[in-house]
């Protein structure tokens, strides 16, 4: 197996630890974990095809390598808001869990 | 009128409008945090009629030379760089967003001034910087012309629109909003893998080369699969529509119409990018079938939950659920069996007005119940009585609004369901047709519910209600009139959409003949639905009051409509659910590869 070919199947262990945290945990803290495990797992994946690409003599495709930064980047504002509100959340109610969607009906204020 | 074939790989003349489109309003947002206070609303007040103009002129440009316009950042051509580019669809598509957040801008006035004595102001410091920020991103959605860039504009919309969900800081809201940011960040996720897909396989992201390049192999559908249902989550299609009724009904009315009427159609036009620009051939009719299928189960479902909320802001959220299943429909119905590819015509046409009318009807109905909702203090339909009396504007907005969407003449989704008809694929398959009437019925229905309860007399005086502004009422009213002119309006510019389309060979012209789309058979035929609409209401509001008097009398009259009715709203809640929307993510994902194989 060559370095590459293992280092993509890193990559998708990873993202697969990801989805599973993201559809089967409740908390949302653990969600967004889950979100982070994954973006983590396609972010290997931008090494692989950087590393694909470069079959001319050279050591590394460059743009992956931009694109990824630029992912990683919008993954971490995503994270950034995505605390901000839990911690919103947690101070009005206590509590940080999303799977009751019933206080939809329930908002007439 | 000329085509262009060839993909652009230099600036053209009057490029330079396409950086300003985008940048202006990011231009606003830095300036409004450098100088805070009232400067914020004064920007805003600036930028955003400026965008409109920027738009226009992007839109005439095209127009007069029938050829896209294309701006190369920095020098570098696409192999490489990135280039912005405006075709036909770019161009339509920013003209409406660009008005459409006009009228935003002038209803938030009323909700979103910084108060008199005050330095600055929690909410309208936030409002506007976001409100121009989902312009530049709707604006970079349109013009990007290689799937990153289209990737980050996509991910600048939603970091403009989840805050916009929670402006009021209230539980339910930040919620709501919290919801809405996981689930989108989940789809944007699947949609980056996709491209990475892409990106090893064919080692370029622009869409024009991407759309000689692309092969039926294993990576790139794959990729597709990964992508469109990355979108599909954000756009909100049924079965992925979790987040939708409780961020857009949520929202303050300012925002639930930039929501419902501008953000989810940003990645609504990313799927027809990738789609008709970039894998034309590749989806099979398998992949356009199951787009078309999700698309008739969000109209039919999110009509009968429309129907059956209680409260305004969730009946119109909930149409906008509905709404969206009618865009998808051009997928299927703009397959074409002998070529073996979508091909761009009538069906793309008459997607887009739909964009386009629901954009503005939707902004003008959510505006007319945020007055609502203002001047009564709750939006709960049934005791809407007087409002009639109260806001006659607001309500005739409303109704407008409403009109446009049920297809009445001259609107634009009149226009756009007689070219979704015209399409050679709609004669052989009669349930498009069917699906499209059924929604209609279920929309005039609810639509005459509004109607019938607030136009009812009010059986005390309820003189309590709160004054709204007049210009708020006025902003709505122009909004859903415009939308239900929109199909006499745009009749003559429908080929500004064959501008610039990637493989010109496959561009089918789009010339309705007037008098064919606007006889007076084809009007009479659009009152159809409003009719059996009439019966469903009455049937409707007459269920309404037995159920309302047997929870009086605590009789068992009603026993066996509850229980039956009572399971719709178990299935939509089910739905809603965070475990059953991310699983059914995977499984449409799966779905849609396997009917990309089966098809090469």
């Amino acid at each position: 197996m060559s370095g590459e070919a293992l280092f993509g199947l890193v990559g998708a262990a990873v993202i697969g630890i990801g989805l599973f945290g993201l559809v089967t945990n409740a908390d949302a803290l653990r969600k967004l974990l889950a979100f982070n495990v994954l973006s983590s797992g396609v972010f290997l994946f931008f090494g692989v095809v950087a590393r694909r690409g470069a079959a001319a003599g050279l050591g590394g495709d460059p743009v992956p390598q931009a694109l990824v930064i630029t992912a990683i980047v919008v993954a971490f504002a995503a994270t950034a808001m995505a605390i901000a509100l839990l911690t919103r959340l947690f101070d009005r109610t206590g509590s940080a869990t999303l799977g009751d969607s019933s206080t939809d009906e329930g908002g007439d204020a | 009128m000329p085509h262009t074939a060839i993909p652009l790989a230099a600036t053209t003349a009057g490029g330079d409008l396409l950086v300003a489109a985008v940048m202006l309003p990011v231009v606003g947002i830095l300036l409004s945090l450098l100088f805070g206070g009232r400067t914020v609303e004064r920007l805003a007040m600036l930028i955003l009629p400026l965008n409109l103009v920027i738009a226009l002129l992007v839109f005439i440009d095209l127009w007069q030379s029938g050829e896209p316009l294309a701006y190369v950042v920095g020098g570098w051509t696409p192999p490489l760089g990135v280039a912005l580019r405006a075709d036909g669809l770019s161009a339509a598509m920013m003209v409406t967003t660009a008005a459409v957040a006009c009228a935003i801008g002038v209803y938030a006035r009323a909700d979103f001034l910084t108060p008199a004595g005050v330095v600055e102001a929690r909410s309208p410091f936030v409002f506007w910087p976001l409100l121009l920020g989902v312009c530049s991103a709707m604006n970079l959605v349109c013009i990007g012309g290689d799937l990153f860039t289209l990737y980050v504009a996509m991910e600048l919309l939603t970091f403009a629109a989840v805050p916009m969900v929670s402006l009021d800081g209230r539980a339910e809201t930040l919620k709501a909003a919290l919801r809405y940011l996981l689930f989108a960040i989940a789809g944007s996720i699947l949609y980056l893998l996709g491209i990475t897909l892409l990106y090893g396989t064919y080692g370029t992201l622009d869409i024009a080369r991407l759309s000689r390049l692309a092969q039926p192999d294993f990576a790139t559908i794959c990729t597709l699969a990964l992508m469109t249902t990355g979108l599909l989550a954000k756009t909100a299609l049924f079965p992925l529509h979790l987040w939708l009724p409780s961020a857009h009904a949520g929202a303050p009315a300012a925002a639930s119409a930039a929501l419902s009427a501008l953000v989810v159609k940003g990645s609504f036009f990313l799927v027809i990018r990738l789609w008709f620009d970039v894998m034309p051939a590749l989806p099979g009719s398998g992949g356009a079938t199951i787009l078309g299928v999700l698309g008739a189960t969000a109209i039919i479902f999110g009509g009968i939950m429309a129907l059956r909320q209680q409260r305004l802001k969730l009946l119109v959220a909930y149409s906008t659920v509905a709404q969206i299943g009618y865009l998808f429909l051009i997928f299927p119905l703009a397959w074409n069996a002998q070529s073996g590819r979508l091909e761009s015509g009538a069906a793309l046409a008459g997607g887009l007005l739909q964009v386009m009318a629901h954009a503005t009807a939707k902004a003008g109905m959510f505006m007319a119940a945020g007055t609502i909702y203002a001047a009564f203090g709750h939006d709960r339909i049934a005791q809407l009585a007087g409002a009639g009396r109260a806001l006659p504007i607001s309500v005739l907005a409303f109704v407008c609004g409403g009109g446009t969407l049920v297809g009445l003449p001259f609107g634009g989704a009149f226009l756009a369901k007689s070219l979704l008809l015209e399409s050679p694929v709609a004669s052989e398959q009669w349930w498009w047709d069917w699906i499209m009437f059924a929604g209609s019925t279920l929309t005039s229905a609810y639509v005459i519910v509004v109607m019938t309860r607030t136009l009812t007399r009010a059986r005390m005086s309820q003189a309590a209600c709160a004054s709204v502004p007049r210009y708020q009422q006025m902003t709505a009213l122009v909004l859903a009139l415009s939308s239900l002119l929109l199909g006499l309006a745009v009749f003559g510019v429908l080929g500004i959409i064959q501008i610039g389309r990637p493989d010109a060979a496959y561009v089918i012209a789009v010339a309705p003949r007037f008098f064919d789309v606007f006889s007076f058979a084809a009007i009479l035929k659009a009152f159809n639905p409003v009719v059996l609409g009439t019966v469903l209401a009455i049937g409707h509001m007459w269920r309404e009051r037995a159920r309302a008097m047997a929870a009086d009398a605590v009789a068992c009259s009603g026993k066996r409509s509850p229980a039956r009715l009572a399971l719709l709203d178990q299935v939509d809640r089910a739905l809603r659910q965070w475990p059953v929307g991310s699983t059914s993510l995977l499984f449409l994902t799966i779905a849609f590869g396997a009917a990309m194989f089966a098809a090469h």
